[in-house]
């Protein structure tokens, strides 16, 4: 357990010091978000229509940001030689790394997005369905991102091919996500079944992406 | 404690590193294992901890502890230091100490140990090349295993480092350790054996390109 924690408490602290990932990735949702009104103009009832689905792409391409270096700096220092040869089994410590990057990128967004939400027009009542999905599906997000990052891990320029392994594979999240939230601003549609199946795909993520992500870094480092 | 490789092989990219290496290593000794760049001293430190895979032949390590593996039981000083450079000296020394599995380590007699007590709240980022080593150096005093492979462990150390590194070294085979270090220079103890990979090579085409 202490060398899992000891993985969890360094990626977090990596993250929130000066060029880490965490801040990066609030900044990067707050300005695609700012963005969309200046694009769309002000057409309040159109904003509120897609706002959901502005804020749900937002916050998958921010939580991509820090993924392709999640792997890619250990590879590169050496650190991820040390891991491999370390007592801790590989998918326990991909899931800390997994959770730490929740943590610092996944979490932050959810705190802002009923901030945000306030742009793009929301009610009270589309913004619990908003934060309610997105404190659901970002760990999807993660863990799905989990495996791209450990395929891309030793490639330099690794994060284009990231988002190309990784955006195609977070189509369902993105459904279920989006669905869910516009249950609250689209009356007749019900929450609860989409809500369901995201939550399904969630801990579907958690239990396959650990395994994945490790099983692509053995091989990788062969 | 014995470390015993037989008919070792390793393949990569396509082509033998070395084949039908065979060698020995008790507690108390050092291996020193030479040989030009390209020869597989590196292949044959990372195929030790499991990095690489055997192509062929076994690896057996007797009087270890029969629940880890040899990797788990050895510490593997690379070619790169595995230190991040958002945190600071302490910082490292700690995470590592407490991922390798010692607990709680006391860190900061280990700072004293290879002289970087009084950076220790410095950013890693702003280290020299040779205070890296040293920190990485660190890692093996803080958590105590067997086991010590060396890769060119004093390429980045001034004189006075690699006595300090000398002294460290003698202390763990006197503890009842074993050492096996790849190296181009002296190490500043006598090798109990000595490991020359040219001639083995011989057998395989050379390609210089290719990094030892």
């Amino acid at each position: 357990m202490t060398a899992l924690a000891a993985i969890l408490v360094r990626d977090m602290r990596i993250a929130m010091r000066v060029g880490g990932g965490a801040l990066m990735g609030v900044l990067f949702f707050l300005v695609v978000v700012t963005l969309v009104p200046f694009a769309l103009g002000p057409d309040l009832p159109l904003l509120k229509r897609i706002g959901p689905a502005i804020l749900w792409l937002a916050a998958l391409l921010a939580s991509l940001l820090a993924l392709d270096r999640l792997f890619a700096t250990d590879h590169e220092d050496g650190s991820l030689d040390l891991i491999l040869m370390g007592r801790a089994p590989l998918e326990l410590v991909v899931a800390a790394k997994g959770l730490a990057h929740w943590l610092t990128t996944g979490l932050p967004l959810i705190v802002t997005a009923p901030l945000v939400g306030l742009l793009l027009n929301l009610d009270a009542a589309a913004e619990l369905a908003l934060v309610l999905t997105l404190l659901v599906g970002t760990p999807a997000l993660t863990f799905i991102g989990l495996i791209g990052a450990a395929i891309a891990v030793t490639l330099r320029r690794g994060g284009l091919l990231l988002a190309v392994i990784v955006l195609p594979l977070t189509v369902p999240v993105l459904i279920f996500g989006v669905a869910a939230a516009n249950a609250a601003t689209v009356r007749p549609m019900p929450f609860g079944t989409p809500f369901t199946i995201l939550c399904a795909l969630s801990l579907a993520s958690l239990a396959v992406g650990p395994f994945a992500a490790a099983a692509a870094l053995r091989q990788e480092m062969e | 404690m014995r470390l015993s490789a037989v008919d070792l092989a390793c393949h990569r990219g396509g082509r033998d590193v070395f084949t039908a290496l065979s060698f020995a290593v008790a507690s108390g000794e050092v291996l020193a294992v030479t040989g030009r760049n390209g020869a597989g001293k590196s292949s044959l430190l990372r195929t030790i901890v499991g990095l690489v895979r055997i192509a062929h032949g076994g690896l057996t390590l007797e009087g270890g502890d029969p629940e880890l593996t040899i990797a788990e039981q050895a510490h593997y000083l690379g070619h790169q230091d595995a230190l991040k450079p958002a945190l600071s000296v302490a910082e490292n020394l700690k995470f590592w100490a407490e991922f390798l599995g010692a607990g709680p380590a006391d860190t900061a007699s280990t700072l004293v140990a290879v002289g970087l007590a009084e950076i220790a709240d410095l950013p890693a980022a702003y280290l020299s090349a040779g205070q890296r080593r040293r920190l990485s150096i660190a890692r093996l005093l803080a958590v105590k295993r067997p086991i010590w492979l060396l890769d060119e462990p004093t390429s980045t150390l001034d004189a006075a480092s690699q006595d300090r590194l000398a002294g460290l070294m003698r202390a763990h085979l006197t503890e009842g350790g074993m050492i096996l270090a790849a190296t181009h220079g002296a190490l500043g103890l006598p090798a109990s054996r000595e490991l020359q990979l040219d001639d083995i090579r011989a057998i395989a085409p050379a390609t210089a390109e290719t990094a030892s």
